[in-house]
Parts: C-alpha cells; structure tokens; sequence
C-alpha cells in the first residue's frame, strides 16, 4: 500500500500532509494523557486501560500482517505468555518470600513452589520474561515455519493452533496455573498498592505512554528500508528471494517484534485489569485482537490501534446492553470491512484523498 | 495385549470423527485454496438437524437415518449461500477469506444461540447404536461402541462415496482438472466458476453428515464448530491438498498418536503434543503428506 501522503510536489495538500501524522500523535496524547484522566471516572479509566493493551497487541497485528502478510490468528499465546510471566511475580510478590501463592494453598496440591514458579520472583527476571519469552517462542516458531516456507493459511491455523494448545495446556494444569480461573485477586504492582486509585491512574499513564511510543516506533519502521522490503515480501516473496534476500530473516523479524508487543500488553494488562486467564487467550480473544486492527486498518499503526480501540470499547458497551445484535453487528461490520474495504476505515481517508485528486485533474484538464 | 488394541481402537475412531469433519474442508481447501471457518458451523447446523428431527418422527434410530440426507442437504444450501454471497468474489484473496468466513460463522453461532439457546442440547442414541460388540471377553474384555463402529463406516463410506465420484463422474473429472490446473481447465472450456459451486456445496454437505455423527460422541451446542474446525484444518495441513488420500492418513495418525498420548498423559499434554509433532512434521513436508507437483514456486 502506497502512502498517498509522500507526494513531492509542495503543494497545499502535501504541506498539509508533512504536519498530519506529527498533529495526529499530538493529539493522541492530548487526548490520553489530558482529556481521558479529566473526563474520565477512575472506573472508566480502567476499562480505557484495558483497551489500550488491546491496541498495542493490533499495532504488533498491523506490522506483521498488514506489512508482513503474516496472518497472526494466535498473538493470544504471546499475549498469555506476557501476561502469565507478569501476573506470576505479582502473585510471589504478595504471597511475599519463601510463600506459596493464595491459589496454590487453596488447591492444596503443592507444599512446594514448582521450579518454573521460582525464577519469577525476582521483579527483574519476570520483566526480563516479559521479552524473552514471547520474543524467543516466537523466533523458534518463525524460524521452523518461514525457513521450509510454510505461509499463507497454512501459517495462520498453525498460529491459531498454538494459541490453543497454550490455553489447553492452562487449563489442564489447574494447581500449578490457575487453571480456568487464571491468576487474579491481586494486591500490588511492584511495591505500589493496587487498591489506591493513584497507583492505578499510574498504571493507565504507562500504558499509554507504552501505546504511544510503540506506535511511533512501528511507524518509523514502516517508513524506513525493512519497512519496504516487508512489504515486498508480503507483495511478492520469490521476487525479493530473487533479489539476493532472505524473506524468512524478513519476516521473522516482524513476526518476532510483533509478538513482543503481544508480551508487553499481556504484561501491562494484568495490573490494569487484575486477572489473565486462558478464556483472555485462547482461539476467540486471538481472532478479536485481528478483527479490531481489520476494522481500523491493517496496514496503517493508527487505523490498527484506533480500530482495536473502538472495537473493544463497543464489545464492553454493547455487548452488554444488546448482547445478540452486538454479535451480530461485529460479525457483519467484520465481513463486510474484509470483504470489501480491505484497508480498513482508514483507507476510506486515502479513498477519499485519491478522489479529490482525480477531480482537481479533471478540473485542471478540462 | 488388550489395551493396545483398545487403545488403537479409540485412535481409529477419533480418527474416523477427524476424518468425517476434515473431509468436506480437505475438498473446498484443496480446489479453491479457501480456508471456510464456518465449516464448523455447518458441521453443527447437520448436529441440530439431528436435534430437530428427532421431536417430530420421535424414534432416535429412525431420525438418525432420516438426518443423514436432510443435514447434507441443509449444510449444503449454507454453503451455497456463503458461496454465492462472498466467497466466489474473493477468490484471490485467500487470507480474506479466512477473516470473512470466520465472521460469518461468528454470526451463525449466535443464530444458534438464539433460536436454540446456550446450553447443550441432546439427542437421544437409537437403540440399535446403544450396545457394544465383544470381541475379547474374559477378565480383560475388549469391547467396541456400536456408536464408534458407525461413525467408522460412515467416514469410510463417505471417503469412498467421494473417491468414486471425483474418479468416474464427469463432475469429478472436472473438479479433478480444476485442482491441476485452474487455467488450463478454464481454457479448456470448464466453467470453473460452476465447478467451485458445485464442489462447495458437496464439501459443506460434508460437513453436515459429520455433524450428524458427531452427535453420537458429544453434546450439541452453538460452539462446537469452534471446538472442532482446529482439528479439522491441522488434518487438511497434514494431509496436503488436492488429494483425498493425503487426509485420510493424516486423520488416522493425529487420531492414534492423540490416543496413545492421551492414554500415557493426559488430555492436554497429548494435545500439545500432537500440536508439536505437527509442526516438527511441516519442518520435514512443508506441504504435506500428499503434495500435488507444480511448477509455480508459490
């Protein structure tokens, strides 16, 4: 997808353009970090928290499939990862040294934290995990997956797949995980208590400050050379293999930074939320982190984010009130985006923009 | 001895329930490289087929039989529909279609729930599926499900049913040449267009009869599809596309490495992992067990 907005000719319209994303951003944070907290009770606040976990994990969706063409059906698997390695050490954290977490003493299975539980108590092993876990699952399964180019949708049910089996796998290990409850309930973040509205308004600035930062970062990379040659990996792999590149390195690269993101709004997510658990993770909640970047825009960072946005606050809100229609509404808005306005609402703006310019011509010509 | 054999009996009659839900999807997949999410769906509107069936005739046996055509009938007039309204305009986007189907089969669940409610429903088992035939009797019996055995020959049956039409119909050969070569078909004056109807319609038939049978082994409820479609897909990739041959080795193996691993773990671990197993297979055969040779790199 071209962007329409690089055109070199100074005219009014492009001078417009080169302050567009610049004004965008600003506004973004005007709106996160002033508007939300004034307006917003803390309950709201909350819920605009829990959304903006779900947009991180669509701006990781929109460099690996809207650039990378890598349909990503199981980010719900890095996503748990973050999360479950963030929600571990909380857990220790309160239970406080040499305890055992309050779930595993209520299912009394264990006298003993199992090894896999140890390293998480130390603040600086779990954020490292936070990283490094999704980020290596990912580039092993990359690695396996792009190298004997398996892709297309062969590469999305196996994603699909794996986010399955990790929910199965909670599941199944009910005294060591939580099982379908998952791990909640719980008391502090690092030190700082959970239950002081202050603490929790914090929680909200970081991860807006996450989202926002990611985003820039994700649109410098669409703008700079990897960003192109993803893009012509997704367009056509044997022509850049015919180049001299490697498309799997390519790709494994989106695949593993986009999975990234996936950790780190797992991880934020269990402080803003209270709870992970596999129902957060699994096959469904995988597909909802694709639809909200699908309805936005898959191949532009701000139609992604604001996209997972809408969607998620439309879910909370109507599902609620019209919990059939809602379904009904999503699945059909879903069809009809994909099916028909492939770039998402977003590309309704570079529609619109390609419409102006063909009547300036006409006009100019005639 | 006899837990072996139990246990590979249990793996062949998973298998038969795979092969039964992957067969449809192995068909659609295979000819026009279109991944239908609501496969599962049609696999659940045969269940509820069943279901309805049974309030009017009344005798379980009698409806069992009765819903064999009518399901096939039903999931075949969805996926016509489903056809005729999305897929066939989005043909050369195979990841779309994927996204489109899934949420339509979003929109079928909740029809579901809404004309049938949430909870499982049940049906009952006709009487002459009720027993179990002894083979090994003794202290340490060995016993098959009458209920197992018919989902075996309906999946047997229906492979083939299936076999025969694709090697002696003209639709069959038709739809044989549109997998070789889509092009070459065309220029040779096959209505592709038709032939991607018709194959649709008898894949989503398909998935109708295996939901028929999947009544015998589980509840029925607005989200089975989503609890069987994975299974159905990880058997297509296995398999490899464009031959039928390929699914029904691939159904058989995942169903008796899921047995045996069940029987020497338990139900999740077996189910990592065969999903483990699955990707180390793909680092061995990309593209399966049964790869159709091109020449296109894709």
């Amino acid at each position: 997808m071209t962007d329409s907005s690089t055109s070199k000719s100074p005219t009014a319209p492009a001078r417009w353009a080169r302050w567009r994303t610049p004004l965008g951003y600003a506004l973004g944070a005007l709106v996160l970090f002033g508007l939300a907290p004034l307006v917003l009770s803390d309950f709201r606040l909350g819920q605009l928290a829990r959304y903006l976990c779900v947009a991180i994990v669509a701006v990781g969706i929109s460099l690996a499939w809207g650039r990378g063409g890598m349909l990503v059906l199981g980010q719900g698997l890095f996503f748990g990862l973050g999360g479950y390695a963030m929600a571990m050490h909380m857990k220790l954290a309160d239970a406080g040294a040499g305890q055992l977490p309050d779930f595993m003493l209520l299912y009394g299975s264990t006298d003993e934290l199992p090894w896999w539980w140890q390293p998480f108590s130390s603040p600086v092993v779990a954020l490292a995990a936070v990283l490094v876990l999704p980020m290596g699952l990912a580039a092993l399964i990359g690695w396996s997956v792009f190298r004997r180019r398996v892709r297309g949708a062969y590469f999305a049910i196996l994603s699909q797949a794996l986010a399955a089996a990790f929910a199965i796998l909670l599941i199944g290990q009910q005294a060591t995980t939580g099982g379908t409850n998952g791990l909640t309930n719980f008391q502090g973040f690092f030190g700082f208590s959970l239950h002081d509205p202050v603490n929790r308004r914090t929680v909200y600035f970081l991860i807006a400050a996450t989202l926002l930062l990611l985003m820039l970062a994700t649109r410098q990379l669409f703008h700079s050379r990897y960003g192109e040659l993803l893009v012509a990996v997704r367009d056509s792999e044997e022509r850049v293999r015919f180049l001299g590149y490697d498309p799997a390195l390519v790709k494994l690269v989106a695949y593993v930074l986009s999975a990234g993101m996936a950790g780190v709004a797992g991880a934020l997510f269990v402080p803003a939320v209270g709870i992970i658990s596999p129902a957060l993770i699994g096959i469904v909640p995988s597909i909802q982190f694709v639809i909200g970047a699908a309805i936005g825009g898959r191949a532009s960072v701000a139609g992604a984010a604001l996209g997972a946005v809408a969607v998620a606050w439309a879910q909370t809100t109507l599902s609620e009130e019209f919990p059939s229609a809602w379904t009904y509404f999503q699945g059909g808005l879903f069809v009809v985006v994909v099916a028909f306005l492939p770039g998402g609402l977003a590309s309704l703006w570079h529609l619109a923009a390609a419409r102006r310019r063909q009547r300036t011509e006409v006009v100019t010509a005639a | 001895m006899t837990v072996i054999l139990s246990q590979s009996f249990t793996g062949v009659s998973i298998g038969a329930v795979l092969l039964l839900i992957a067969l449809g999807l192995s068909l659609t997949f295979g000819q026009m490289g279109v991944i239908n999410m609501a496969h599962g769906e049609f696999i659940m509107a045969g269940a509820y087929t069943v279901y309805l069936l049974q309030g009017p005739i009344g005798s379980a046996g009698v409806s069992l039989l009765v819903a064999l055509p009518v399901a096939f009938a039903v999931a075949g007039a969805m996926g016509a529909a489903l056809e005729w309204l999305l897929i066939r305009r989005l043909y050369a986007r195979p990841l779309d279609t994927l996204l489109v189907t899934w949420g339509v089969s979003l929109m079928l669940q909740q029809l579901a729930r809404d004309l049938f409610g949430a909870p499982n429903v049940h049906t009952g088992t006709p009487s002459w599926l009720s027993g179990r035939i002894t083979l090994i009797g003794g202290d340490d019996p060995l016993t098959l499900a009458h209920g197992r055995l018919f989902i075996l020959g309906l999946a047997l049956a229906a492979v083939v049913a299936l076999t025969l039409t694709l090697r002696l119909t003209p639709l069959g050969r038709r739809i044989r040449a549109v997998v070789q070569h889509r092009d070459l078909a065309e220029a040779s004056g096959i209505a592709t267009a038709r032939v991607d109807r018709v194959t649709f319609v008898l894949g989503s038939g398909l998935a109708g009869l295996a939901g028929v049978a999947l009544t015998l082994v589980g509840p029925i409820g607005p989200t089975m599809g989503t609890n069987v479609i994975i299974d159905a897909f990880l058997v297509v990739v296995v398999g490899g596309i464009g031959q039928l041959r390929g699914a029904v080795i691939a159904a058989f193996a995942l169903g008796v490495l899921q047995a045996v691993m069940e029987y020497s773990t338990t139900v999740s671990v077996a189910r990592v992992t065969v999903l483990v197993a699955i990707v180390a297979f793909l680092q061995w055969r990309p593209q399966g067990i049964h790869t159709l040779r091109t020449r296109s790199l894709a």
